[in-house]
């Protein structure tokens, strides 16, 4: 995402001339600001509202204001187990996605132009099937380990996935959740740069192709592998639906468990990883813009 | 946008003079070369995306007895969820994901144009893109609970309207709050899906149209607006889908007391009572996949109309 704005930036503020709907030019000069400004006004408001009633809601007390919901997380009940199990999955996930993309983009692009349109469509259907049907359909798969193998290894391996300390049947639907983000975040960063040019030269000067691979392709996508690597564990940090489903309890599971009896806790929780996402996707968005001033290419 | 379109124009061309070359060099492993490192992508999608859903097809088409517990061919699911209770839920469930869509469609583009028109707006733009990552992609978990926690029963903002504004009937657990809370992740994925688009509008074409006498009408009619509704259009589809699917954010708000598909399914899953209950949940969930075929059918549709409307 912030590969094609930094790159364009230039152009949407060259165009600020351009934008008032239905009126020329001279008229729309004149009235210029004032729709923009309702705009960001209402939502404004509508986006900073409850963020703000959040805050507000797990800070007040019977005399005046106190932080003691946001001490009180890391020794809650649960919070490490399954914090620390929904980061492993992010992190799993994160590998097995990179290790299945990288090679397929970086093909696709080089060798097999032709099968560009199959992986786009197959990148495209995670995107519009609902996560649900899809789970539903895998409960069914995983259902034919004691109806149907029960007592061969396969059955075994069924229900190895299926470990409730590390379901990593989570992190290979996780996958498939993961590829349209994966795929359109790594696409941009192959096209953005002249990958073909740079792999000929290295091919030209002797280098293997896993070498090529290793110290062209890799360093070329630095930003949009960071990139894919931070939305994919964004994606399984807040995955609610899967694992409800299949009935493992990670992170956000457990915040809808608690919110019963810990209302405030639940809150603090929400607000708290929101605002580090959101911190910690700017800091990314910053270092990407400034290796891009370094180097504009 | 355009250096990146030239890009894929040489690539195409010299597609074929590529792979010449490496058939001359080493008969026909190299070419098998790229088709095996694309092997395991394949493999996976076939495992983990086509075969559940494949297998969702069929099993829905599964009933069993409730008295001898013999699996058999039948359509009773499909004739349970297309009537009665279930019904509802999926007209519940479209209309939903429809209203939130389009109204998410119109704010998303009105913040995206804000943002992108902005002047020295760098800072502003990088705060909006990064929040609407965020929103976007987060999941609705923390949303629900932000939302519970200011209109919600004991929330901050209720407090005010029914203390001292007097207002009191909105309730967070209707499709009206559901409505209110999906747009807090819609309007961030239209802004993050759109923008590239209107940021691709050249402001020379604006001045060109101007300098040849154009009114601003016929600028959006003949220039803006056909360079904008495909992706557009495109945009509102993905809002819809993803209002369709959401199931975290009603199931933490509402429990299930508001007829929405995804709700149905997961009451259907979790049934131990009702026998066959699991057949039910899949006939549903097929139900979502044909149903989001449909819609997807009418987008391509649609697509090809205003394309030669353009033309």
């Amino acid at each position: 995402m912030s590969a094609t704005t930094a790159g364009t930036s230039t152009a949407g503020v060259a165009g600020a001339g351009g934008v008032a709907p239905e009126t020329p030019v001279r008229a729309a000069r004149r009235g210029r600001g004032a729709w923009r400004w309702v705009v960001f006004a209402v939502l404004g408001l509508y986006f900073l509202v409850p963020l703000a009633a959040s805050v507000w809601f797990t800070v007040r007390s019977r005399d005046g204001v106190t932080a003691d919901v946001y001490t009180s997380i890391p020794t809650a009940e649960g919070f490490t187990e399954n914090f620390g199990r929904s980061l492993a999955l992010g992190a799993l996930t994160v590998l097995i996605a990179l290790l299945l993309m990288v090679p397929t983009v970086v093909l696709v692009e080089l060798r097999l132009p032709r099968l560009r349109p199959l992986v786009e469509l197959l990148t495209l259907v995670p995107l519009l099937l609902p996560p649900i049907a899809l789970v539903v359909g895998v409960r069914s798969v995983l259902a034919w380990a004691p109806e149907y193998f029960l007592g061969t290894p396969l059955a075994e391996a069924f229900f190895a996935l299926q470990e409730p300390a590390l379901p990593w049947i989570l992190v290979l639907v996780y996958v498939v959740l993961a590829l349209p983000f994966v795929y359109r975040a790594l696409d941009a960063g192959v096209r953005g740069a002249q990958l073909r040019t740079l792999t000929e030269a290295a091919r030209v000067l002797g280098a293997s192709w896993p070498r090529v691979m290793l110290s062209v392709v890799l360093p070329v996508l630095r930003t949009s592998v960071l990139n894919a690597a931070f939305l994919t564990l964004a994606l399984v940090l807040g995955e609610f639906t899967v694992a409800n489903i299949l009935g493992f309890e990670t992170f956000p599971t457990w915040i809808v468990r608690i919110a019963g009896s810990q209302p405030r806790l639940s809150v603090a929780v929400s607000v708290l990883s929101l605002l580090l996402t959101w911190a910690l996707l700017l800091l990314i968005s910053a270092l990407d813009r400034r290796r891009r001033e370094e180097d504009p290419a | 946008m355009e250096p990146g379109d030239l890009r894929l124009s040489t690539a195409t061309t010299s597609a074929a003079p590529a792979s010449r070359r490496g058939r001359r060099r080493g008969g026909l492993l190299p070419a098998l070369g790229p088709v095996l490192g694309i092997l395991p992508f394949l493999l996976y999608v076939a495992v983990f995306l086509l075969l559940p859903v494949g297998v969702l097809a069929v099993e829905a088409f599964r009933a069993v007895d409730p008295v001898t517990f013999e699996e058999s061919w039948s359509t009773a699911n499909i004739g349970t969820v297309t009537g009665g209770a279930y019904a509802r839920s999926y007209v519940g469930s479209l209309e939903l994901s429809a209203i939130t869509a389009v109204l998410g469609a119109v704010l998303g583009l009105a913040l995206a144009f804000a943002v992108v028109t902005t002047r020295r707006g760098r800072l502003l733009r990088r705060l909006v893109l990064t929040a609407s990552g965020v929103l976007a992609n987060f999941g609705g978990v923390p949303l629900a609970f932000a939302f519970l926690a200011t209109i919600g029963n004991a929330g901050v903002v209720t407090a005010v309207l029914t203390g001292p504004l007097g207002l009191d009937g909105f309730r967070l657990a209707s499709l009206t709050g559901l409505a209110l809370v999906y747009l807090y992740f819609l309007i961030p994925l239209m802004v993050l899906t759109i923008v590239p688009a209107v940021e691709a509008l050249r402001p020379q074409w604006r001045e060109a149209s101007d300098v040849l006498g154009a009114s601003g009408w016929q600028y959006w009619r003949y220039v803006g607006g056909p360079v904008l509704a495909p992706p557009v259009l495109g945009a509102t589809m993905l809002l819809f889908a993803s209002a369709f699917a959401a199931y975290a954010t009603a199931r933490a708000l509402v429990g299930s007391s508001v007829p929405l598909v995804t709700l149905q399914i997961a009451d259907a899953l979790s049934s131990n009572v009702v026998v066959g209950a699991e057949n039910l949940g899949k006939a549903l969930a097929l139900g979502m996949v044909v149903l989001v075929g449909l819609v997807m059918a009418f987008y391509t549709w649609v697509q090809r109309r205003t394309s030669r409307w353009l033309t």
